[in-house]
């Protein structure tokens, strides 16, 4: 049985998980994964399609209830899907201000600390819109807005870019680093784009069939470019370890130019 | 016509981009490209004739009249069978003025009111009740599902045996019908509020009641108004058979006379003011949900 705990998470750990199982029938999605994770450290979870990363993902967000081995994660968590699942019937500063639900904020209070997030994400101005006029790119801030309000320990983001277009997507990748360099939070990211993967994170893990099967810590200098020798060995190698291989697979060099837009060529799908 | 300039332009160079295609002159015929006109915002403007569309078929109707009051005046049509449209409209003069029909009226809004406001709360309270719990699944939806194959005029001698012919036995038959499209729409509404808000409502710690407030009730609001809708039309049937089989007042009792007597005139008169009231209802239905539901797109 899994026990999500909360209490007695040690002082400086934000995440640990171990022997956790995950069997759908006679499918099992997850065999056995052990993670461990500090305060404040960005952890993205590279894996093809199928690989059970959202199941794992879903795990640590205590929304699954089926799954088995030892989960503790803090109390104060929060989570950004891969649709922005704002609530159409409420405004997007209604929305917003759901984060803070369950934790015994004043109406009042809660509006502002809703109103000054926004601001942050850039959406100043559309807290009385409904979602559905917003754009995607916009959508995602506000559920970004939404996770963030609560000032969660971890933040769990399940492929939130995915169904952005590709501009859109830099500014995303630029705004989720610099919020996280401000709140702090422990992030689990779970992508299958390695670039992003390797742009965001400072440790990149790979999980294949159900196993984690690599673990490598970032050491790329910062700000990273794609154009950083060692960001292109670490793709290559993440790439392998996802079953690609960059030159059989007919993929453009990796351009030079250290302006360009994070594109698909990293992205498994 | 504004048309923009997109007729064959002779000669007309390729795009420089990909393959050179060479220039063909266009008295070579079957190679040239034949560019044509699509019509764009442009034409509408400049089209001074444009009609409404709401005029157009208010025309239709007005059509209509005016060819019912001519067969009648020229004899097409028996005057005993269907009185002509200024008969009617005479007709329905004489009894506001004489008031009949405002107390018909009344007496017919109350029965409908009265009925509305037991049967929309029973209906979506059930509704809550089998939505919100699996006990109250299992306990209301599969009898709720069962009875409401059971025409609901085939009701009325119960009814009536147990309630006598006064006015109870007319609101209950309507409390009855409406409770039925508020509940199906309702209860199927609650069930089909998106999993992955529930999912939401879990990870930010909403709480059941706020779950419930916040999440179910406005998520399934969309149902119940299209529930409201079908429960208005079906008030308004029980209401003209209720008050058709035994009633010393309202719409339903005025015709029922106006049939003894052969007063056709009366009767269209009857069935006008249904039209009309149904058209009300509808009208208020339908600004009630855009009201509401401001928040879904193209409202």
């Amino acid at each position: 049985m899994s026990a999500v705990g909360s209490a007695a998470v040690a002082a400086e750990l934000a995440v640990s998980a171990r022997d956790v199982r995950r069997t759908f029938g006679e499918r099992e999605v997850l065999r056995g994964i052990d993670l461990r994770f500090g305060r404040g450290e960005f952890v993205a979870l590279l894996g093809r399609s199928g690989s059970g990363k959202s199941t794992f993902l879903r795990a640590l967000a205590g929304l699954d209830s089926g799954v088995e081995g030892e989960i503790r994660v803090p109390k104060r968590r929060s989570v950004v899907f891969q649709d922005a699942r704002l609530l159409p019937w409420a405004s997007v500063l209604d929305n917003v201000v759901l984060g803070l639900s369950g934790q015994g904020v004043s109406g009042k209070t809660a509006k502002e600390s809703g109103r000054a997030m926004l601001a942050e994400v850039g959406l100043d101005g559309h807290e009385h819109d409904w979602p559905k006029t917003l754009s995607g790119g916009e959508a995602q801030r506000a559920a970004l807005a939404r996770a963030l309000v609560r000032d969660p320990q971890l933040l769990l983001l399940d492929e939130p870019f995915g169904a952005l277009d590709a501009l859109t997507r830099v500014r995303m990748h630029a705004l989720v680093q610099q919020l996280h360099a401000r709140y702090r939070p422990a992030v689990l990211l779970v992508t299958h784009d390695v670039d992003e993967a390797v742009l965001l994170a400072d440790r990149v893990l790979v999980l294949t069939e159900g196993v984690i099967s690599l673990d490598i810590t970032v050491d790329v200098s910062s700000p990273r470019l794609r154009s950083d020798p060692g960001f292109i060995a670490l793709r290559a190698q993440l790439l392998a370890e996802l079953g690609v291989d960059e030159s059989a697979e007919g993929n453009h060099p990796p351009t030079t130019n250290e302006n360009t837009p994070t594109t698909n060529t990293g992205a498994l799908q | 016509m504004t048309a923009i300039q997109t007729r064959a332009v002779p000669g007309l160079a390729p795009s420089p981009v990909g393959r050179a295609v060479p220039v063909r002159g266009t008295d070579e015929g079957h190679d040239a490209v034949d560019l044509v006109s699509l019509p764009t915002g442009s034409d509408r403007a400049a089209n001074r004739w444009h009609v409404p569309r709401s005029v157009v078929r208010l025309g239709g109707v007005v059509a209509l009249v005016a060819l019912w009051e001519i067969a009648s005046r020229a004899g097409w049509i028996s005057k005993r069978q269907l009185a002509a449209p200024s008969t009617v409209f005479t007709a329905g003069w004489d009894l506001i003025r004489a008031g009949t029909l405002q107390t018909a009226l009344w007496a017919s809004l109350q029965r409908v009111l009265w009925g509305l406001a037991f049967g929309v709360p029973i209906g979506a309270g059930l509704a809550l009740v089998a939505g919100l719990s699996r006990i109250g699944d299992s306990l209301v939806d599969a009898n709720v599902q069962m009875l409401r194959f059971v025409p609901i005029i085939a009701l009325q001698p119960l009814l009536v045996y147990w309630l006598g012919i006064g006015e109870t036995v007319k609101i209950v038959l309507i409390v009855i019908g409406v409770a039925f499209p508020i509940y199906v729409n309702t209860s199927a509404a609650i069930r089909s509020v998106h999993p992955g808000y529930h999912e939401l409502a879990e990870v930010v710690e909403l709480g059941r009641v706020q779950t419930i407030r916040k999440v179910v009730l406005p998520g399934a609001l969309p149902g119940f108004l299209v529930g409201l809708r079908l429960s208005l039309a079906i008030a308004w049937l029980l209401l003209v058979f209720a008050e058709q089989i035994n009633a010393k007042s309202g719409l339903g009792y005025m015709m029922i006379r106006a049939q003894t007597f052969f007063q056709t005139d009366i009767l269209l008169v009857g069935l006008v003011v249904y039209l009309v009231l149904g058209l009300i209802s509808d009208f208020l239905a339908r600004s009630l949900e855009r009201g509401l539901l401001r928040w879904q797109a193209g409202r």
